[in-house]
């Protein structure tokens, strides 16, 4: 055989494997087994850590510069005069399968107890940045509204529309109610910048940063994530089909 | 075991699955690098001022899927790591348990003077592979050795470090890398490191009869008559 018809056996036979990749990975199989491997995933994440808390680190470790993705300037609706009024009209709804909807201006959001926590955030891309964040837990404000039976998910509501579409992620109750899990208002003792979600984020320490929500407008109880969005539980995961569960 | 086989059915059966999931794996994790093609070392990075290596992109022939897309290719990367992991586990108690370890792949003392690694060398060098008395010879086993004890296990550990639901678990692990950042960059390392190998034996297999070689890593093949069984070797 030849080289030349060599090496177009070998990329034939290349061509072949990634052309069944995308054959498998578009089958209704395909996606279940990828699907399975993320629940699994998830399972033993959550066994091994049995609701630990993820590394804190010392003030001197906190990067020079906190990276912002996504959107880091959000041109929709009302969003440029809020800021420009320095948020004082801001409010965060907490509602759905709550016994108390509630509505929180930032004062209030400021004057509930605190947490602060100098944490890694890991990038779907890869890259990583090191802040201090405060803000009250979640767990505080969904307490306070009480969650009604039936509640399996915490739907975060965003200001921001990107390409389009509005902004949103959803956890499960274990990341609602874990303790590093907060409504944050600052970033290294200032108040949120825009690009990194002013004037309120929220942290999911144990996951990737697209499910850490910015410019949070509203904090919703739900038994299912089907009819929120296109049903798949985030922008990202609507639009792109990324992981609900970000914990890898 | 059948002992007239070249190679135990555990062997063949997770050698085929094992090169599977790494050409997976590998081609899958090269879409990803794509997403951040900067590595650096400690918890954080961000920028390529930080970055010790400017990694190129890669081509789209050479990814899974075979174009850019960031979910898809973790889909891949997410479901291939358990048949990965678990077959090599599989692998590792089975080498312990039927002897292939202490027998074919660990070294011993004598084969690490510089003598006869330089015979082994040049043995190499002419192409001559069945210089030796035991199933491997000694580059063959140092090798084995470096893929089955570091760069395989590696991969996993490195993986598991970078995942942040691990976090909570893990962090004793995370921290001997040196940080996230530092376990990336060594995922990253690792991989190529098995892809050099991957080359190396390729090669090695097509220089010492590719007909033959591939054969007995499908059915076994039955032994050479001239060549030392297992058992005799472990008398010697």
């Amino acid at each position: 055989m030849s080289g030349m018809n060599r090496r177009g056996l070998l990329a034939g036979a290349g061509a072949l494997f990634l052309s069944g990749c995308g054959k498998v990975a578009d089958s209704a199989a395909g996606r279940s087994a990828f699907e399975a491997a993320q629940r699994l995933h998830q399972g033993a994440q959550r066994a091994l850590g049995g609701g630990g808390l993820v590394k804190e680190y010392a003030p001197s470790e906190i990067s020079p510069y906190f990276r912002g993705n996504g959107s880091v300037d959000p041109q929709n609706g009302d969003y440029q005069a809020q800021a420009a009024a320095g948020f004082t009209n801001w409010r965060l709804q907490v509602g759905g399968l709550v016994e108390r909807p509630l509505s929180f201006a930032l004062e209030e959001i400021r004057r509930l107890p605190q947490r602060t926590q100098i944490t890694r955030h890991d990038c779907v891309e890869g890259w990583s940045a090191i802040g201090q964040w405060t803000g009250p837990q979640l767990s505080v404000l969904l307490e306070a509204a009480g969650l009604r039976d039936g509640a399996r998910f915490i739907v975060f509501r965003c200001a921001d529309n990107l390409n389009g579409q509005d902004y949103y992620e959803s956890v499960d109750l274990d990341d609602a109610f874990h303790p590093q899990t907060i409504v944050a208002h600052a970033l290294n003792g200032e108040p949120l910048p825009i690009r990194n979600g002013a004037p309120l984020r929220m942290r999911i320490e144990r996951q990737l940063g697209y499910k850490h929500a910015k410019y949070l407008t509203g904090i919703e109880a739900v038994a299912s994530l089907d009819t929120i969005g296109e049903g798949k539980g985030g922008y990202w995961e609507d639009r792109s089909d990324y992981q609900w569960y970000a914990g890898i | 075991m059948d002992k007239t086989k070249r190679h135990r059915l555990s062997t063949r059966a997770w050698h085929w699955i094992n090169l599977l999931c790494v050409v997976i794996l590998f081609m899958s994790g090269l879409n990803i690098s794509n997403a951040h093609r900067f590595l650096y070392w400690g918890d954080y990075g961000f920028q390529p001022s930080e970055a010790w290596l400017v990694v190129p992109r890669f081509p789209a022939w050479a990814t899974i899927p075979d174009f850019y897309d960031l979910a898809q290719a973790r889909d891949w990367h997410n479901l291939f790591a358990w048949p990965f992991a678990l077959v090599l586990l599989f692998m590792w108690a089975a080498m312990i348990f039927n002897g292939h370890f202490w027998r074919d792949i660990r070294t011993r003392r004598r084969e690490w003077r510089l003598a006869s690694i330089a015979e082994d060398i040049k043995a190499h060098l002419r192409l001559n592979f069945g210089h030796s008395p035991g199933k491997y010879n000694f580059l063959q086993k140092l090798s084995y050795g470096i893929v089955f004890g570091v760069l395989l296990p590696g991969m996993v550990l490195t993986g598991l470090a970078i995942s942040p639901g691990m976090g909570p678990s893990y962090l004793w692990m995370i921290e001997l890398m040196g940080g996230r950042q530092s376990a990336r960059s060594f995922h990253f390392i690792f991989a190529w490191a098995l892809f050099a190998f991957f080359v190396v034996h390729v090669l090695l297999v097509i220089l010492a009869g590719p007909y033959r070689q591939i054969r007995s890593m499908i059915t076994g093949a039955p032994l050479d008559k001239d060549a030392p069984t297992a058992q005799q070797e472990a008398r010697t």
